[in-house]
């Protein structure tokens, strides 16, 4: 697996060449980078905000484009209403602006198609951000690994790249997407309804060839702690799970 | 460099002076994080293991380690993904009486903190003692619970939160400082929130 240490980098400008609106409450930003760095898919950047009086704000975003997407990387910020900083980029920021970024970051939340697989991916949210780096990355490597990732939204409306992800599901080239909405029914035939339990996981792993080498979970804290209760109810050795969790 | 159209938004109550290190902004609940599934590990089960290198200079089970004198900390914790909370609470067992229990001085200057899930963090001996840290047993009066490390936690209050391992069983005395799983993942081999070593090229 990807484990190697990760090598950082300092703090850089990187200016926003444009803003993709995602759902209602999730906005992509792509950064151009002054300093173009290669990063791992799963891995995160910091960015920092400085006001007039000096004081700064900083929070990590996950990084949501490929390794191969060259110069500029994709963040998709989710509004939080309480927040400081998302408020800024979903209010203020805007295309041009220059934010002051450091990059990449993190080394355990990461796969490469060079690890192998078969792996499962489970988001919930705004959590599928650092997956979908994976699914891109698999796609731009023309990689045959299979991936199931299952994404847990509240609603139809909620399934940030849901386009995106349902043409790669139409490819049949062993990427699996299950989706399961939490407040609405299923749009998909073989989709569901429902928060992720143990038969959810066990179904799609049903889709992938063989048992997973790895399963990789990102969500809200609850979200994380229940997803991997269900993956070791499904089997799935605990070892084998990587989680990355946010929130209270 | 200022940032267009960012104007300090959650600034710290005033009481606040001087406790938020560079880069903290204050946290009223308490984030959960940690890189894999939550292991449920029983006090039935719990050993705690001193260690030089690979020898073991004693093992405590649960009974027994909580019949050590138990202690109270209040401190301010701060976590290198940004948040601090104030003001945490919790009670459990110095370093200082779990070496004195076991008959000895730290036979060297660094240790890993080891964890059930496969977990290890380094933290430097002399952090350890003279009254720094404790292996937590209780916060805000209750057991830890298992999301925040329970049954027992290492607290290191003074360093980035990460360093305070969580389903501790065991501390080893090594000879060399030995990064342990984040250290060997990016981050900063020391980690001190004041001077902001997050990350491995921090200075």
């Amino acid at each position: 697996m990807s484990e190697a240490a990760a090598t950082q980098s300092p703090w850089q400008m990187a200016k926003i060449i444009r803003i993709e609106k995602r759902t209602p409450r999730v906005t992509s930003f792509f950064f151009k980078l002054s300093r173009p760095f290669a990063h791992q898919a799963g891995q995160h950047v910091d960015v920092r905000l400085t006001a007039p009086d000096g004081y700064q704000a900083r929070r990590s975003y996950s990084i949501a484009s490929a390794p191969e997407s060259g110069g500029t990387v994709e963040v998709a910020i989710e509004r939080l209403e309480d927040g400081e900083v998302s408020p800024f980029f979903h209010e203020v920021a805007a295309v041009g602006d220059e934010i002051e970024l450091r990059g990449p970051l993190g080394g355990h939340f990461v796969w490469s198609d060079s690890d192998g697989g078969p792996i499962i991916l489970v988001g919930g949210g705004s959590g599928v951000v650092p997956l979908m780096a994976m699914v891109r990355h698999r796609t731009a490597r023309k990689s045959s690994v299979p991936v199931a990732l299952v994404f847990s939204a509240r609603i139809w409306d909620e399934v940030i790249f849901r386009d995106e992800l349902i043409k790669l599901d139409d490819r049949r080239d062993g990427f699996e997407l299950v989706l399961t909405l939490t407040r609405e029914p299923a749009q998909r035939p073989d989709d569901y309804s429902r928060r992720i339990d143990a038969q959810m996981m066990m179904q799609s792993m049903s889709r992938l060839p063989e048992p997973p080498k790895l399963a990789i979970v990102c969500g809200w804290n609850a979200f994380v702690s229940a997803a991997a209760e269900a993956l070791i109810d499904a089997d799935v050795p605990a070892g084998l799970i990587r989680t990355e969790r946010y929130g209270v | 460099m200022v940032t267009r159209g960012f104007f300090s938004g959650r600034k710290p109550p005033t009481d606040a002076d001087g406790r938020i290190p560079p880069g903290q902004y204050l946290e009223q609940g308490f984030p959960v994080l940690s890189a894999g599934p939550t292991p449920r590990v029983r006090t039935e089960d719990w050993s705690f293991t001193l260690k030089h290198g690979p020898r073991p200079l004693k093992k405590w089970t649960w009974a027994e380690f909580n019949a050590l004198p138990l202690s109270r900390m209040t401190r301010d914790i701060h976590c290198v993904t940004a948040w601090s909370k104030f003001d945490t609470s919790w009670q459990g067992v110095l370093i200082d009486d779990i070496l004195a229990d076991a008959g000895i001085a730290p036979p060297t200057a660094f240790t890993l903190a080891h964890s059930f899930d496969g977990y290890a963090t380094n933290v430097p001996a002399k952090d350890l003692v003279a009254g720094k840290a404790m292996v937590a047993l209780l916060y805000e009066g209750k057991p830890i619970t298992p999301d925040h490390g329970g049954p027992a936690r290492l607290l290191v209050p003074h360093l980035y939160f990460w360093k305070s391992a969580k389903w501790l069983n065991g501390l080893q005395f090594t000879e060399h400082d030995e990064p342990g799983f984040w250290e060997l993942r990016g981050y900063h081999i020391y980690g001190d929130p004041w001077r902001e070593q997050r990350y491995t090229d921090d200075p």
